[in-house]
């Protein structure tokens, strides 16, 4: 498929079929590219959905980019980086689906500077379990025309609809690029530093990512008296998680962690903690670190016997009116959010 | 009546409630042209009187309106339905500057400029700049999700609010969101910024703090055509530089403002821009550079840098005071707000000028360029018979022709009162039922803020109705 000549009236078609089988479905999973597929509780058997793919429209002059949600991130990033421009959603696996990627809601190492993934989304479509194709947000890069449906859709791990498209903003690439490191603590490093992309600190060294005028990023390594490096290992372990945590925390249960024998990462700045063990104990010491300090652990990967989330959802009388809004059975991608799925007594068949 | 003010005052205070016909006409609009009539108003100083005060209304069986600072243009907060008005401006308290997590806690009232001027000193800032940040609020900008000249390469305001305690419309409190950078389960603080009152009240609300940066260079350019103006935005864009700001104003506001303030713009320029560029000092430099080629490519006749931080402010004051300055040219104006792709901005403008043209009236534009977020701003005198038909017209003209080229109908002001009815130009009956599904789910009720945003009829199966007590 040519992402760049793509064929909007057959993604059409693609998503009228996709209507009727979410309409006629009794539990709907969509599926990306299975690049987070551990991400939330295990899905429960049921009618596998997928969003169709290709570059619907995009316009370099504008910073904004439609694509349908089947397509891959390597091939958005493919056809933006032909103009310079980039969107940047940064998963792990570059293989993910643009739909898949806005649906598990995780964002990337750069939130310090960019922000997290929601930002990046303008307008959202989607499918409800009835088959109907909603619109929320609109296409512009500023708009106040009513709720805010992009936000809920993001992070939703496809509980409330199936993404089909969605408008996304882009940005130009940065001139320059370079990663850094230093034995400094991380928080001095941040004084120092003006909108760096990311600092990263695993308990011994600070790795920062410096981006945009040469000029500048030169500037910054002189600052902080940094010494070029090549780009961090995320923690390796086939038992992996990532803490949420208020960001002025992160160095105390950075110890915590290491005690707890996990390989740990921290955004600093931003309160994101990757961590990765090679048992699923190490997950179990990693939340209760995290929790002792008022955070929580996403369970991503690994560890199957481990809750999902942790944590009771927050607001959970609310969180489960809007999921009855859309989903009143419960058949949008049960088991994911398990909490929010409708008493099993009361499903349907 | 009686009974609603006594218990309101019982519960907030003597002095807290009133319904005196002077109170019930400075709440029955905000600064839109909507009126309403509310049944009573009330000034609460703590999130439990404001709990206190919704479920007085709800036992009354009234619904509520939350106010800020009533400088909204939608009619967000007009009254409707004879509700209970709960006024945010005595919640005025910066609670907390947490300076490690650069975060600031705020009661709603607080104004925008003041929440910055109280960081002012540890080299930080609020980054979301409405042009009436000196008059309105925290939890105005919160409910609006307002924007402002400095947005554009930062964001609106949902970028910068992290958590929200907010009063929902059974008198409960939740918070949404937190300083932890992700919640489980869906993002209900991302839902309730920008819902316009109608899913709670928000009482605390958490603001991201952004560190000021080390250089802010402010560039003046002066174009003999609106089109070269226009162009150079989108140049600027698509050289691959995200100003800070990027403003535009044309040859009758910059007259104005020139009048009024004296800022130094060129009084027979077509169009003139504020380009402002930050960061660090050599990259400014050579952002300055290539935003100069730009220009000159569009023949710009004036290019001028600020010398100082004194030009740089005297630059920014011109651009702020646009509104006082139109003040001085004719009594009344309506100030439009919306949004188109930037890359149409140069023949939407056209448009913008023929439908005034056709109506007789003068228009004026000045207006976030960089986003795409026009503010067409039509001047009159709504003394002359009959003149409100053509603004009105002329206005929904304006509307129409930025959603036909792709547009949508509001980029800050919100939909409120004023453009419920243009809903269904940009959604359909299925979009407009999901909003729905949603706002009803934050407030099952439906006394938060009624019959603002979606039009009658969005429900699925809903009779459409006329509203009670709104005079549009
Ligand atoms: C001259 C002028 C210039 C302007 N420039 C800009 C601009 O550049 N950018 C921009 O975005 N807007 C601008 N505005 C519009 C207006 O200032 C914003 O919409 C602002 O956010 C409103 O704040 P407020 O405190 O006045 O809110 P109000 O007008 O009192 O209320 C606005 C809405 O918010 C709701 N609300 C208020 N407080 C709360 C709360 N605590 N919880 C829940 N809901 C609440 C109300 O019910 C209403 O729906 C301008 C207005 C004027 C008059």
């Amino acid at each position: 498929m040519d992402l760049t000549e793509p064929d909007v009236a057959s993604i059409d078609v693609d998503v009228a079929r996709l209507q009727d089988a979410v309409r006629d479905a009794t539990r709907v999973v969509p599926e990306g590219a299975r690049t987070q597929w551990e991400v939330g509780g295990a899905p429960r058997a049921g009618t596998l959905v997928r969003a169709p793919a290709g570059v619907v429209r995009y316009e370099p002059a504008d910073l904004t980019v439609t694509v349908a949600a089947g397509t891959p991130f390597e091939h958005l990033a493919a056809v933006l980086r032909e103009h310079g421009q980039e969107c940047p959603l940064d998963p792990r696996d570059a293989r993910a689906t643009v739909g898949g990627l806005l649906s598990a809601g995780l964002s990337g190492h750069r939130r310090l500077r960019l922000g997290p993934l929601r930002n990046w989304v303008l307008e959202v479509r989607f499918v409800t379990a009835e088959g109907r194709l909603v619109k929320g947000g609109g296409p512009t890069v500023k708009n106040v025309s009513g709720y805010d449906l992009p936000r809920l859709l993001v992070g939703s791990l496809g509980t409330i609809g199936v993404l089909t498209q969605v408008t996304l903003r882009a940005e130009p690439l940065p001139a320059a690029s370079q990663w850094a490191t230093t034995a400094r603590p991380p928080s001095d490093v941040r004084a120092e530093l003006f909108r760096p992309s990311s600092i990263l600190f695993d308990g011994r060294r600070t790795r920062v990512l410096l981006e945009g005028e040469p000029a500048d990023v030169e500037a910054q390594l002189r600052a902080g008296a940094l010494e070029p490096a090549e780009p961090p290992a995320w923690p390796p372990g086939a038992n992996r998680g990532r803490i949420s945590i208020a960001p002025d925390r992160v160095e105390r249960l950075g110890a915590r962690l290491t005690n707890a024998g996990a390989r740990w990462l921290a955004e600093v700045g931003v309160g994101t903690v990757h961590v990765a063990g090679d048992t699923p104990e190490t997950l179990t010491a990693a939340r209760e670190a995290a929790a002792e300090h008022g955070g929580w652990l996403l369970r991503e990967a690994g560890a199957p016997a481990l809750d999902p989330f942790g944590v009771p959802l927050p607001n959970f009388g609310l969180q489960q009116r809007v999921k009855a809004a859309f989903d009143p059975h419960g058949k949008m991608n049960p088991g994911r959010i398990p909490a929010i799925d409708p008493d099993p007594a009361r499903e349907i068949a | 009546m009686h009974d609603l003010v006594n218990d309101l005052r019982a519960a907030l205070g003597t002095d807290r409630a009133r319904a005196e016909p002077l109170e019930l006409a400075l709440y029955a609009r905000d600064a839109g042209v909507a009126r309403g009539r509310a049944a009573a108003v009330c000034w609460p100083s703590s999130t439990d009187d404001v709990a206190a005060a919704v479920r007085i209304a709800r036992r009354h069986g009234r619904p509520f309106v939350a106010r800020g600072s009533g400088t909204g243009l939608a009619g967000g907060a007009t009254p409707v339905g004879d509700p209970v008005v709960i006024v945010t401006t005595h919640m005025n308290r910066v609670l907390e500057v947490d300076t490690a997590n650069r975060v600031a806690w705020v009661e709603p009232g607080v104004l925008n400029l003041d929440l910055t001027r109280s960081v002012h000193h540890l080299g930080l800032h609020y980054a979301p700049d409405p042009s009436s940040q000196q008059a309105c609020t925290v939890g105005g900008n919160v409910a609006t999700n307002a924007g402002g000249p400095h947005c554009l390469a930062s964001g609106v305001t949902s970028t910068h609010v992290l958590a929200l305690d907010v009063v929902l419309a059974d008198g409960s409190l939740a918070r949404l969101g937190g300083l932890e950078p992700d919640q489980p389960g869906y993002d209900l603080r991302g839902c309730f910024v920008g819902s316009e009152g109608t899913m709670g009240i928000a009482t605390r609300i958490a603001v991201r703090l952004s560190p000021d940066p080390p250089a802010v260079r402010t560039l003046l350019l002066g174009f003999d055509s609106v089109d070269d103006a226009a162009a150079t935005v989108s140049g600027i864009i698509a050289a691959g530089i995200v100003p800070a700001a990027l403003e535009m104003m044309d040859a009758l506001i910059t007259r104005a403002v020139e009048d009024f303030v004296g800022a130094g713009f060129p009084r027979d320029a077509a169009a003139v821009l504020l380009v402002e560029l930050d960061g660090l000092p050599d990259g400014v430099d050579a952002q300055i550079g290539a935003v100069r080629a730009v220009a000159s490519e569009r023949s710009a006749r004036t290019v001028r840098v600020a010398a100082d931080e004194a030009e740089r402010a005297l630059l920014w004051k011109g651009r702020k005071s646009a509104f006082g300055a139109i003040a001085r040219i004719a009594p009344d104006y309506y100030l439009h707000d919306a949004v188109v792709p930037r890359t149409r901005l140069v023949d939407v403008l056209e448009q913008v000028y023929a439908i005034a043209g056709e109506h007789r009236l003068t228009v004026m534009n000045v207006f976030h360029a960089g986003d795409g977020n026009l503010h067409p701003l039509i001047v009159f005198d709504a003394r002359e018979p009959g003149i409100w038909d053509r603004v009105h017209a002329a206005g929904d003209e304006i509307l129409r022709a930025c959603v036909e080229a792709g547009g949508v109908l509001s980029g800050e002001h919100g939909i409120g009162l004023e453009k419920r009815e243009a809903m269904p130009w940009i959604f359909s009956a299925d979009d407009l039922d999901a909003q729905a599904r949603l706002r009803d789910a934050f407030d099952p009720t439906g006394a938060a803020n009624p019959q603002k945003v979606l039009p009658a009829g969005s429900r699925c199966g809903e009779a459409t109705r006329v509203p009670e007590g709104a005079w549009i």
